[in-house]
């Protein structure tokens, strides 16, 4: 029978009852008593010199309180970059500033110039149309490879060229080259990782309002990491100590990674309360989040792949320019480098492997962390590549994979990670059932029946996630520590608070945190609320990201929840007068060991707070407790996934008639959330597959700049798909033997989609080595054209 | 947006009156419109709102045609000549989404003259009428190019005539993005011969493929267009198509219209 209770339990989602009732609380729904309204004036060329701004006469316009440029910001600090990178010869990655409103010169279109603050949004907007705006228009680097040639205009004028890091990892290259040298077979494939926009239901929204009298600034943001945005802008930008600056990301609508990062808008918004002493609100419109939200992706990657006479993987080299935009984002230069190169093993045990990383600025929007990030890169560029190798030497691409599987643990990759676990035979093997390969060729024959073309594609992926060992990433330029906290609070009733470092923009923790607290505890989940969002709450964790919640911050709360059973054990001993190594704890009742003596949870909490028979020379009254915990290791879940699709092979249009994704996440502690998360993550890999892509002309417009032009997935793009976890190899360094699901399906999808119909054309007689993505009908058509 | 005022005329007569106004903008179902205002790409001085004339809605029969009012939106056209005219009612059921439906017009979807709008190739396929507060217009003389119409300044939409073909059907290939037609073909089969017209292909808008309907109106099948194709040229070219693979489409959608019809 299912469990219905504490860890492994599929809980209904208690925040949907907000959530689908309308009675959500997200950033746009606070506003503040005499708040004013902001409207930024964007950048409507790519690369250009500010020649003037005149403000004057709008400054005069009905409602307009004042108008800000970016000499309002000199002397105070840009938007800092969170990683330092260090290149093959040495020398850090070039870190241009990037101020709050554009200073000297535009790099972007989109970035702001000026912000109008108004009595009324309409105002705002009236306004920023009467400032005087001279920009002399300079040539717009947007190409990655024009932006390296020589002679190619700058994005930033103070650097020698538009590179920002030259990036080697792995093997050493004589290792690598002999490698290839003794190759009986190389195979070699040339793609693209298409720009995407994460498009989060909710945009970004951020309030300020400051308190003069006591000098305190209250920021509300849309962000999956309060604590990192009040370092970041309080230290680096705005120069506001902790105690002084509050940063709130309430219900906060999907974040998919762009919500992590520090924007313009919000250190604005809250240094200009401060200058004029009365709350500022922004909110972001639809066309405002395509041109200012970070990008994602955007890799050009060049990869080859030595095999042996007997088709063993010998050696593996890549070759990727990326793209970084026109400033760096908070996390931009780890995404390509250390959350990518990393995890160019795969799943195999490939002995000599070097990856080279060229980051490029461009005139275009910075791109940085995407629901995966850098990890599907990586995904794709290496299952493409795997299934092209078995096409050319006439082999089944699962076989191919399953003879070069990492079959023992922990495995030391040649790109520096240590996998802890795993079992990708036994995914595999349960993809072949999910799938039913047997019943594929009948499959087959019933599309041509209807004169479509049928491909059946799989892929394998591994990913590190449970970000990260400080120490580790210390090293690797992390200036930042990635453990995670909480504090777990026992109320005198017994009910339960827990503050959490974890933000929660649609993972559920609301639900599954209570069941791993409710499970050690053995109380209900109802007696147990989960407290995020507020830096005046919780306590100092990183937030979400990088599938880390349940693995860093549910190994931090598991600590915390220890700590409590530990005291409230020398409670109840002191209660029923009996030794503390004899209490035991189970079902929420304290018994001594061998007799029917018991105290309730209730009984011992309320003893915590109302302490009249209470041992107060041995240890204090109350019963709250925090943990930091520091992860040892990433955890490593991995996993097999299918994919068939039919294409028409008269209009190129592809749909996807069976998706199966077998994954290892480790324990599970709510399968129906785990399955919502690969199910999302399967949609926006899906998405990235066939329908997504953000395009810039050559003169840095971008020409997808609404939904009229970007294609997101929708319900009706995606199949009903198999999802399985049960090939479960529990992670082995964290309390809970969790290693995180939310970006599995992100990761893992896009190659099969592309494999599928790849097999669809090659099958049907057509030589298409790769279609990049989005495989759009127009692509797919224009492939099998020839 | 910027401001502007709004009046709700009950009759076709107070409407013209009120587009007499300077920078006045009469407003359908606001399907384009209002998206323009919110961008402040458009700024009329008053919004002469045509929802409330009861006159210029509603479905009728008239001698082997469908009359629909310009005021109906999509979604009334798509339950009412279901049986009339189903493949025009196909169409209208396939247009946007349930909201956009339910607030867009036939006549505001002729009148805007979106290059990829559905209505236009409807129409002209159907050798429609265009019935205004001041005239009626053949289809063949409405459509102008690319949201251009023959309509004059001020002049209305009041009913649009769809004669009823013996076989039809429109067949839409979606832009993935928008959904609106990367090519559409409407074939309409009448006693006295086929007619072609297709959407979202041209540079200059609807238009009919006129060797076809001389195949199709000798040999009403897919086969009767074989080795028929259209040129490129003239046809557009942007991020979901080229003019190539666009011509190519029409061609095979033309044969699957038929073929449904």
């Amino acid at each position: 029978m299912p469990k219905d209770h504490g860890i492994g339990a599929a809980q209904k989602r208690r925040e949907d009852v907000r959530f689908l009732t309308g009675a959500g609380q997200y950033t746009d729904d606070i506003n503040v008593y005499g708040q004013t309204y902001c409207h930024f004036l964007r950048s409507d060329v790519a690369h250009g010199k500010i020649a003037s701004i005149d403000t004057s006469a709008a400054a005069a316009m009905p409602g307009v309180v004042r108008i800000f440029t970016g000499t309002d910001f000199e002397g105070v600090g840009g938007l800092p970059c969170g990683w330092q990178v260090t290149d093959k010869n040495g020398d850090p990655m070039k870190e241009p500033p990037h101020p709050v409103l554009a200073q000297g010169k535009v790099r972007h279109v989109g970035e702001p110039i000026c912000a109008v603050v108004a009595e009324t949004l309409e105002q705002a907007r009236d306004a920023a149309e009467a400032i005087e705006l001279e920009i002399e228009e300079l040539p717009a680097v947007v190409d990655m490879k024009a932006a390296l040639e020589g002679g190619a205009a700058k994005v930033h004028d103070d650097l020698s060229d538009n590179l920002c890091y030259d990036w080697q990892f792995g093997s050493e290259t004589a290792a690598v080259e002999a490698a290839f040298a003794s190759a009986a077979h190389v195979t070699t494939l040339e793609l693209v990782n298409n720009r995407l926009v994460a498009n989060p239901m909710e945009p970004r929204v951020a309030v300020a309002e400051y308190a003069r009298a006591n000098d305190e600034s209250t920021l509300y943001t849309t962000s999956q990491n309060p604590h990192v945005i009040r370092l970041l802008m309080g230290a680096f930008v705005l120069g506001i100590p902790e105690h002084k600056l509050r940063v709130v990301a309430p219900d906060v609508g999907g974040g998919f990674g762009t919500k992590i990062f520090h924007y313009a808008e919000e250190a604005f918004v809250t240094f200009a309360a401060r200058q004029i002493n009365r709350p500022v609100k922004w909110t972001s419109t639809r066309s405002e989040a395509f041109m200012s939200d970070a990008h994602g992706r955007d890799h050009v990657t060049k990869i080859e792949l030595a095999l042996d006479a007997e088709n063993n993987f010998i050696g593996l080299r890549t070759d990727t320019l990326a793209n970084m935009g026109a400033y760096l984002s908070t996390f931009a230069s780890s995404v390509p480098t250390w959350l990518h190169g990393t995890l160019m093993a795969g799943n195999y045990k490939t002995p000599a492997i070097q990856v080279n990383v060229k980051a490029v600025f461009t005139n275009t929007v910075p791109v940085d962390a995407y629901r995966g990030a850098g990890r599907p890169e990586a995904t794709f560029q290496l299952e493409r590549l795997v299934d092209k190798a078995a096409r050319e030497l006439g082999v089944d691409p699962i076989k191919l994979r399953r003879q070069n599987f990492i079959e023992s643990f922990p495995y030391a990759t040649p790109v520096a990670v240590e996998y802890d676990t795993g079992d990708y035979v036994a995914t595999m093997d349960k993809l072949e059932e999910m799938i039913d390969i047997p019943g594929f060729a009948a499959r087959r024959a019933e599309s041509e029946a209807k004169g479509k073309l049928r491909g059946l594609g799989v892929n394998c992926y591994i990913e590190a996630c449970g970000i990260a060992p400080s120490n580790l990433v210390g090293q690797l330029g992390a200036r930042a520590g990635l453990y995670d906290a909480a504090t777990v609070r026992v109320n005198a009733t017994g009910s339960i608070s827990v503050m959490v470092g974890a933000h929660s923009h649609g993972q559920g923790h609301e639900t599954a945190f209570p069941q791993v607290v409710a499970d050690m505890l053995g109380i209900d989940e109802s007696m147990i609320e989960i407290v995020h969002g507020d830096t005046s709450k919780i306590p100092f964790g990183m937030g979400t990201y990088g599938s880390r919640s349940l693995a860093v911050c549910g190994s931090a709360m598991v600590r915390a929840t220890e700590k409590i059973i530990n005291k409230a054990k020398k409670i109840a001993a002191h209660l029923m007068e009996a030794s503390e190594g004899d209490i035991e704890l189970q079902d929420g009742m304290f018994t001594v060991a061998g007799t029917d003596k018991s105290v309730a949870w209730g009984d011992v909490t309320l003893a915590a707070y109302v302490p009249h028979n209470y041992p107060l020379t041995e240890i204090e009254p109350g019963l709250e407790e925090t943990a930091f915990y520091d992860p040892a290791n990433f955890t490593y879940p991995a996993g097999a996934y299918a994919c068939e699709v039919e294409v028409d092979p008269e209009t190129g249009k592809v749909t996807i008639e069976r998706f199966a994704a077998a994954d290892d996440f480790g324990n599970v502690v709510n399968p129906m959330i785990v399955e919502g998360q690969v199910h999302g993550g399967l949609a926006q890999g899906i998405g990235q597959a066939l329908l997504e892509n953000c395009v810039y002309d050559a003169d840095g417009q971008l020409l997808s700049a609404s939904y009229m032009d970007y294609a997101m997935p929708r319900a009706g793009d995606v199949p009903f798909y198999k999802v399985d976890h049960s090939c479960a190899t529990p992670c082995t360094h964290n309390p809970l033997g969790v290693k995180g699901c939310g970006e599995a399906g992100a990761i893992g999808s896009p190659p099969a989609v592309v494999n599928a119909v790849l097999d669809a054309l090659n099958n049907a007689g057509h030589n298409v080595a790769h279609i990049d993505m989005p495989v759009s009908p127009h692509r797919v058509w224009q492939a099998m054209q020839g | 947006m910027y401001s502007f005022d709004v009046v709700r005329p009950k009759s076709v007569a107070d409407a013209v009156a009120a587009l007499g106004e300077e920078e006045a903008q009469a407003l359908g179902g606001g399907q384009t419109l209002i998206p323009s205002l919110k961008q402040r790409l458009a700024m009329p001085s008053v919004l002469v709102s045509l929802a409330s004339i009861d006159e210029i809605k509603g479905v009728s029969s008239e001698g082997g045609a469908v009359k629909i009012g310009g005021g109906t939106t999509h979604g009334a056209v798509a339950r009412e000549v279901a049986s009339s005219y189903p493949a025009l009612a196909a169409m209208a059921s396939n247009i946007g989404d349930p909201a956009v439906r339910n607030r867009g017009t036939v006549g505001g979807s002729l009148a805007n003259n979106d290059p990829a709008a559905c209505y236009p190739a409807a129409a002209l396929a159907s050798g429609a009428t265009i019935v205004t507060n001041t005239r009626e217009i053949a289809a063949d003389d409405y459509f102008q190019g690319m949201f251009t119409t023959a309509l004059e300044e001020g002049e209305i939409i009041t009913a649009v005539s769809f004669p009823i073909p013996e076989k039809a059907a429109y067949i839409k290939f979606e832009q993935p993005a928008s959904r609106f037609a990367l090519v559409g073909v409407f074939v309409a089969k009448f006693g006295d011969g086929v007619r072609v017209a297709v959407t979202g292909a041209s540079e200059e808008g609807v238009f009919r493929w006129t060797e076809a309907e001389a195949a199709l109106s000798g040999d009403f099948s897919a086969a009767a267009l074989d080795g028929l194709s259209v040129p490129a040229d003239g046809l557009m070219t942007d991020l979901h198509g080229s003019a190539a693979y666009r011509a190519h489409l029409i061609g095979v959608l033309t044969k699957r219209a038929v073929a449904q019809a």
